[in-house]
């Protein structure tokens, strides 16, 4: 079995280490809290030699996301960090990297969106940019934001998905807090993730391509929107074969969904990020008393696991989805897709969103309490699925 | 400097059979920037705009070298990636280290002076190994004339209307050749299409240098100036003799007029040929005539002053 080293250390500062160990040969970023330690790191092992990469220090996240579009089409493996404001700033850019069908690799410190601004976690940035047809992975811990970001490498350059991949982690919960973890070697994670052969890129002058051509004309744009959608529906299979193959190695297993107490559970939870972690603290004590609950975390969220989730739900008698982000006029969206994913289902299963910890509102054991004691209610035919409720407001 | 004969025998990077206008400077500075760049390989990119609908539509190209366009505010930050790759795979030995790349992006005033300005700036500072040339034609022709930071005071566009309120602009353009050379690039040139022997220096000295490079290009448009698509070079010849249009060039610090114009000839030479300043010569807009000359001469004494005082 593989060795490895188990390190006391932050989300962030795993994520600039496993980028390093990817060893992209150009980095474009802007520091944005709390994101920055991220790139801070990085540009520590620049200054002392230890990467190859070329490191751009762009004046903005917009410029961040379009040097990384022209370096990428150029040929290189390309990898960035963001967050919030900077995620919405680089919007434009989101849509035309996954457009080009560009390999880009970014992190984003999930942070509240303003107004009014705040610099603590929830997934409103992350959410808003849903659509843009990039791939979507979040990491409950600093583990597997570590383990994401090669993973993340390896799906993004497959030639079967050929698209950006954004690897989430909470902002200051994930980033910053010191946690343990279990670090490959430079040479494993070199091998795993393997050299990148870009297609049609810039710098081969002896075949010149053209990129981001016109096709506003007789259809085509269409025809490149189903390309993409082809290889967003087919990078589904991708993610779970580079995530076994990840787990062989590390010896951690991954799913594009992950569960607890999932196999005779009458109630679950089902949320994003290090939620889980309370969520699952909370059903532990509550199965010590007996109740059947159970925990349904959602680490890959582009594309949507549906089959997945309908599979480990069907059964239940009554599942809450907490959802840190806001879709104001209707529900938040980890429920409309969860909702969704169920339509097709013979048996109905009563569902209830919760909204929580917008802007890094704590996330208390006694909400999560809260949220099982109502599922119970509903379970036991007590009480009907209410409206969608926000979760630990005054 | 190559001689003209020399340049024909140049590949022509920019296809005929675009969809270009006729008399449409931008697609002229493009092909004269590009024949300077020799034998080296050139990595181009643009701006939304004009040049980048024009060039691509799919599945067609009309560039035969390699060719990204992006978005519209940001063909700089988009070119500095595609060197920053350059310079990260040479590191990374997947090309070879000895060989020699050129960048260049292009863009409209647009995407030059007013939303692309912190991408260009940003790339400016940092220094990249490319080249950026402006082809300013005043205004946002692209989307119908509308006006921006380049249109001329008292230009018509059809965001700055003429009518008994206001006569079409009522703010002097902005001096973006000056601004990018007090970034202390180590080279910056204002040209012309009229003048393509000073162009043509000016792209090769731009090619030549280490670090960036700024190319600012006045650059007729028939449509939006409401002109003649065969007077074009005329027009943009009057821009210089005017000295609406100074020709010169910053190089590591040293200003230097290019193109002497020792008697300026009356403003009225470069308005009259463009329906754009058709109100401009009414009887009762005499004032603002006369501004727009005092603007120019204003304009012009400033660069010759630098030329002076930071010259050789």
């Amino acid at each position: 079995m593989l060795q490895q080293k188990t390190v006391a250390s932050t989300g962030n500062s795993l994520v600039a280490e496993a980028m390093r160990q990817c060893a992209p040969d150009v980095m474009a970023a802007y520091p944005i809290t709390p994101q920055t330690t991220i790139v801070e790191e990085y540009a520590k092992f620049v200054a002392d030699g230890r990467v190859h990469t070329e490191y751009v220090t762009v004046e903005s996240e917009h410029s961040a996301m379009s040097a990384c579009v022209g370096a990428s089409a150029a040929g290189a493996r390309v990898m960035t960090a963001t967050c919030s404001q900077g995620l919405a700033f680089m919007w434009e850019q989101l849509y035309i990297a996954a457009g080009l069908r560009l390999p880009i690799v970014m992190a984003n410190a999930n942070r509240a969106l303003a107004a009014p601004i705040n610099i603590h976690c929830d997934h409103s940035d992350v959410m808003g940019c849903r659509d843009s047809g990039w791939l979507i992975l979040f990491a409950e811990t600093a583990q597997e934001a570590y383990d994401n970001t090669i993973m993340a490498t390896r799906i993004a350059e497959h030639p079967d998905v050929l698209l950006p991949v954004m690897t989430c982690l909470d902002g200051f919960i994930t980033t910053h807090s010191i946690d343990r973890a279990q670090v490959m070697d430079d040479e494993t994670v070199k091998g795993f993730v393997g050299e990148y052969r870009a297609t049609n890129m810039l710098l081969d002058t002896d075949n010149p391509v053209s990129h981001g051509n016109f096709a506003g004309l007789g259809g085509t744009y269409f025809e490149f929107k189903k390309q993409h959608r082809q290889a967003m529906n087919g990078a589904l299979k991708v993610v779970k074969e580079v995530g076994a193959e990840f787990a062989e190695l590390s010896g951690r297993p991954f799913g594009v969904i992950e569960g607890w107490g999932m196999e005779d559970a009458e109630t679950a939870i089902v949320c994003i990020g290090s939620t889980a972690g309370n969520a699952r603290h909370v059903a532990r004590e509550l199965r010590a008393k007996g109740e059947k609950v159970g925990v349904l975390k959602v680490r890959c969220f582009r594309p949507f696991p549906a089959a997945d989730i309908a599979a480990a739900l069907k059964r239940l008698k009554a599942v809450a989805v907490l959802d840190r982000s806001e879709s104001f006029g209707e529900g938040g969206p980890l429920f409309l897709e969860v909702r969704s994913a169920l339509y097709d289902l013979e048996t109905r299963v009563p569902l209830v969103n919760y909204i929580y910890g917008l802007g890094g509102a704590d996330v208390r054991l006694e909400l999560i309490e809260r949220v099982f004691s109502d599922l119970s209610d509903i379970a036991a035919g007590n009480a009907a699925p209410g409206a969608l409720q926000y979760l630990g407001t005054r | 400097m190559a001689t003209l004969k020399e340049l024909t025998h140049n590949q022509d990077r920019l296809a005929g059979g675009h969809r270009l206008c006729a008399g449409c400077g931008a697609s002229i500075a493009v092909r004269q920037i590009l024949l300077a760049a020799g034998d080296s390989p050139v990595v181009a990119g643009c701006a939304t705009g004009c040049l980048e609908v024009s060039t691509t539509i799919y599945p067609y190209s009309s560039w035969r070298t390699p060719f990204i366009h992006n978005a519209f505010e940001n063909a700089a930050a988009t070119i500095s990636g595609v060197e920053a790759a350059f310079k990260g795979l040479q590191r990374a030995g997947k090309v070879p280290a000895d060989k020699k790349m050129k960048f260049i992006a292009f863009g409209g005033d647009g995407g030059t002076y007013d939303i692309g300005l912190q991408s260009l700036s940003g790339a400016m500072e940092r220094g990249h190994d490319m080249v950026y040339v402006c082809y300013d034609n005043g205004a946002y022709m692209n989307t119908g004339i509308q006006r921006s930071s380049a249109t001329p005071l008292g230009a018509w566009a059809t965001t700055a209307e003429v009518g008994k309120a206001q006569k079409g602009k009522i703010q002097r353009r902005k001096d973006l050749t000056s601004i990018i050379a007090d970034h202390g690039v180590p080279y910056a040139a204002q040209a012309s299409v009229s003048h393509w022997k000073d162009l043509t220096m000016k792209a090769e000295k731009a090619f030549a240098c280490e670090g960036p490079a700024f190319i600012n290009v006045l650059s007729p448009c028939p449509r939006g100036w409401r002109s003649t698509p065969s007077k074009s070079i005329e027009i943009a010849k009057a821009g210089v003799q005017t000295g609406f249009w100074p020709l010169f060039e910053v190089e590591n610090g040293v200003w230097r007029q290019t193109v002497k114009t020792p008697a300026l000839k009356p403003i009225e030479e470069f308005l009259k040929p463009q329906g754009r300043f058709k109100h401009l010569f009414a009887p009762e807009n005499a004032d603002l005539l006369a501004a727009v000359q005092r603007g120019v001469d204003e304009y012009y004494a400033y660069i010759q002053r630098r030329c002076e005082c930071e010259g050789e």
